[in-house]
């Protein structure tokens, strides 16, 4: 057998060549990045930047694990991980909306929030048992090689991104509350003109945007950790605003951005384990120098693409 | 140019806070600390023994003397079923030893000059005493101890450079004794001769550990390999996840770690079949099926014996001030080392090796001892030889069997 082909050839029952074993990582990995990307899609289009996503993720990420351990149903877990996230954006709507502070430092408040109340309520959960999601191979789908185990062997929220996903991008691009939350972002003041409040508008964006970073977070610890720890994001939120840039806000393309962010997050241990000769320090840096290169490189297109009006108060 | 301005600065901010992020990952730190120092209630605690022999005989001197209140730090949660909630166990055992001492804690301070606020904050309290329990507080307990020459340090983990103050101590546990004990345990309950093994950075205390396991597991199965995977982290529950079922997925059936949280490798291990050799805590109770055995902190006997010999006016010059390091054979003091109780599945037989193989260790044997070959085939310790102290707190390669690279040691 050709080296090449001994990376995506299976070697035994659980055991799947290395590219395979990446891209099942990428998955798993990045789906918490991409709930996160798509509610930040949503907020920026509407022309809010929360940076506080990465905070909307770690309380979402406790909400969910607190609830799951108290009811032993994870499903719960995901409506409150989504109701403490919407909650934390609510801060920043109303900072950043009505009280036209800064984004970006409002949004660093908002983080340093989120880990002050994670800290404080999350201690008494770090030990708890919790009955999490389990991954569910899809019938049918999951026996198609290579692609069966990739897609469709994995936790529900995940397949529930594959859905959310067109549908984000048919509410934003084809719906008309899609069109009203871009004229937010680009143009607020022509709302003002046919009697609509983009201030209502986007605080709602904003606070929709932070339900799906709580979803983010509740898969995190609810499907692919199973356990709570302090700031257990460690930087998937941040990751998951620079990759909206990055993907022009179109949520198809945040989608394929945030699986190969969780390629570059799961890339360190495959190879370890496939018995590559690696540098780890260079492994571990390779999620930020992946987004610093994509930041540089497609720069110049990403200012035409950004809602004209982002980032700038009412 | 607005926009352009606008996507500037968040692009660097975002550069910033990724890598801010990732940094706090690294040393398991939070940004910010809500836990102030509170005295320790828990459960009443009831004199056993010797208790009540916590006070300063009538002119001693020296730093820490007379002391009726003792601060202790910890970096992480104290209920994190690993390193942390081990020392917090031993806290309540010198509490119980010494029931006339007041305790006070602090959980989650991160590494940085927060360390030092607590600290100022525990000796405005009175407290005479520090355990500062985490690696990276070394540099600040050095200056705390420069500033508060009355008050005396006692720093877990990490060496100082000698000479060592009249005040401050490192004190640690040859803990890659008891992981070497847990590799044997692995290798008899191995099926595919594959261990997996989930570091955080290619130190020389995590490389002796990922060594002496794999030593343990050959000195009863040389087939055994153990694939070590580096995470670059010390608690990053989705990536230990990613990691056991990356090992998992590569064959390997038993799951060790050096982690500070230990709980989601555990109980990944568990849900896919995996058995699991634990660290610093006894976390039996989150994998019932696959539980064998693991390395536990009994920090009790050890803080007690220090601070004992702080209030008797002994610590400077004596034997604690030092970076002390007790194991197995130390006779003078209860060691800080226990196998953690086995698994269902562990066998009559297995026990009776890991027992011979400990009695060995007491006997004056060091796992340590030669010929040890790295992964090139170079012997480091020459047949019939014991690795020396130093040589052991320099470790910086794999031995022949461990699946892995290490870029640099630190």
């Amino acid at each position: 057998m050709t080296p090449v082909l001994a990376l995506f050839t299976p070697k035994g029952q659980h055991n799947y060549g290395l590219i395979i074993s990446i891209l099942i990582g990428a998955v798993a990995g990045g789906t918490s990045i991409l709930w996160a990307a798509l509610g930040e899609t949503i907020s920026e289009r509407a022309g809010v930047i929360n940076v506080g996503t990465e905070g909307c993720m770690l309380v979402g990420c406790l909400a969910a694990f607190a609830t799951a351990v108290k009811t032993g149903n994870p499903w719960y877990g995901v409506v409150t991980g989504a109701a403490a996230g919407a909650a934390l954006a609510a801060v920043h709507a109303w900072m950043v909306v009505y009280r036209k502070a800064n984004q970006l430092a409002t949004g660093l408040v908002v983080f340093f929030l989120a880990i002050g109340i994670t800290d404080l309520y999350g201690t008494s959960y770090v030990s708890s048992e919790v009955h999490g999601f389990k991954n569910l191979a899809i019938p049918g789908l999951s026996k198609i090689p290579w692609i069966g185990p990739i897609l469709f062997n994995h936790d529900p929220l995940v397949y529930l991104a594959y859905v959310a996903t067109p549908a984000i991008w048919w509410f934003l691009f084809r719906s008309r509350w899609g069109l009203l939350i871009r004229t937010a972002g680009e143009k607020p003041e022509s709302l003002v003109a046919y009697g609509l409040s983009p201030a209502k508008i986007r605080t709602l964006s904003v606070i929709a945007g932070g339900a799906l970073a709580g979803v983010g977070g509740a898969q995190l610890s609810t499907a692919v950790a199973l356990s709570w720890a302090e700031n257990m994001t460690v930087g998937r939120g941040f990751i998951a605003v620079a990759l909206v840039i990055f993907a022009a806000w179109e949520p198809m393309k945040v989608m394929a951005g945030a699986f190969l962010f969780g390629a570059a997050i799961t890339l360190g241990s495959q190879l370890q384990v496939h018995g590559y000769k690696v540098n780890q320090f260079l492994l571990d840096a390779l999620p930020y120098l992946v987004t610093i290169i994509v930041l540089v490189a497609l720069a110049r297109k990403r200012k035409n693409a950004a809602p004209e009006a982002l980032g700038m108060s009412l | 140019m607005y926009l352009s301005r606008t996507a500037g600065k968040t692009t660097a901010l975002l550069a910033i806070l990724a890598l801010a992020a990732a940094a706090c990952g690294s040393s398991t730190a939070s940004t910010t600390n809500t836990t102030t120092p509170t005295t320790a209630g828990g459960p009443a605690t009831t004199a056993t023994g010797t208790g009540g022999a916590c006070i300063s005989p009538a002119g001693a001197t020296g730093p820490g003397v007379g002391a009726t209140t003792i601060g202790f730090i910890y970096v992480g949660s104290t209920s994190d079923f690993g390193y942390n909630q081990a020392a917090h166990a031993g806290s309540d055992q010198l509490k119980a030893a010494c029931p006339n001492i007041k305790i006070l804690e602090a959980a989650s301070i991160p590494e940085t000059s927060d360390m030092v606020t607590a600290a100022e904050q525990m000796i405005g309290q009175g407290a005479k005493i520090i355990f500062s329990t985490s690696y990276g507080y070394k540099d600040y307990a050095v200056t705390l101890a420069g500033k508060h020459p009355d008050v005396a340090f006692l720093q877990q983990g990490n060496l100082i450079t000698p000479p060592v103050g009249p005040n401050i101590n490192t004190y640690f546990g040859d803990v890659w004794q008891t992981v070497y004990l847990g590799g044997i345990a692995a290798a008899k309950a191995t099926k595919s001769n594959k261990l997996g093994f989930i570091a955080a950075f290619p130190i020389p205390q995590t490389l002796l550990n990922v060594d002496a396991f794999e030593l343990g597991a050959q000195s009863v199965n040389p087939a055994v390999t153990t694939t070590v995977d580096f995470t670059g982290a010390w608690c990053d529950p989705a990536k230990q996840a990613d990691a056991t079922n990356s090992l998992i997925g590569g064959g390997a059936d038993v799951i060790s770690q050096h982690q500070d949280c230990t709980s989601t490798i555990i109980k990944t291990a568990e849900s896919k079949g995996a058995y699991t050799v634990g660290y610093h805590y006894d976390a039996q109770s989150l994998a019932p099926q696959g539980w064998l055995t693991g390395s536990e902190w009994q920090w009790g006997p050890l803080y007690t014996s220090m601070v004992k010999s702080i209030l008797a006016g002994t610590f400077t010059g004596g034997k604690f001030n030092t970076n002390y390091t007790a194991g197995f054979t130390s006779t003078d003091v209860a060691s800080p080392l226990a196998l953690a109780p086995f698994g269902p599945s562990v066998t009559q037989a297995t026990k009776d090796l890991i027992t011979a193989a400990k009695a060995k260790i007491l006997s004056g044997t060091s796992p340590y001892t030669g010929p040890i070959t790295d992964q090139s085939g170079t012997v480091r310790i020459a047949a019939g030889q014991t690795a020396t102290a130093d040589q052991l707190s320099s470790l910086c390669y794999l031995v022949k069997g461990v699946v892995g690279t290490v870029p640099a040691c630190k």
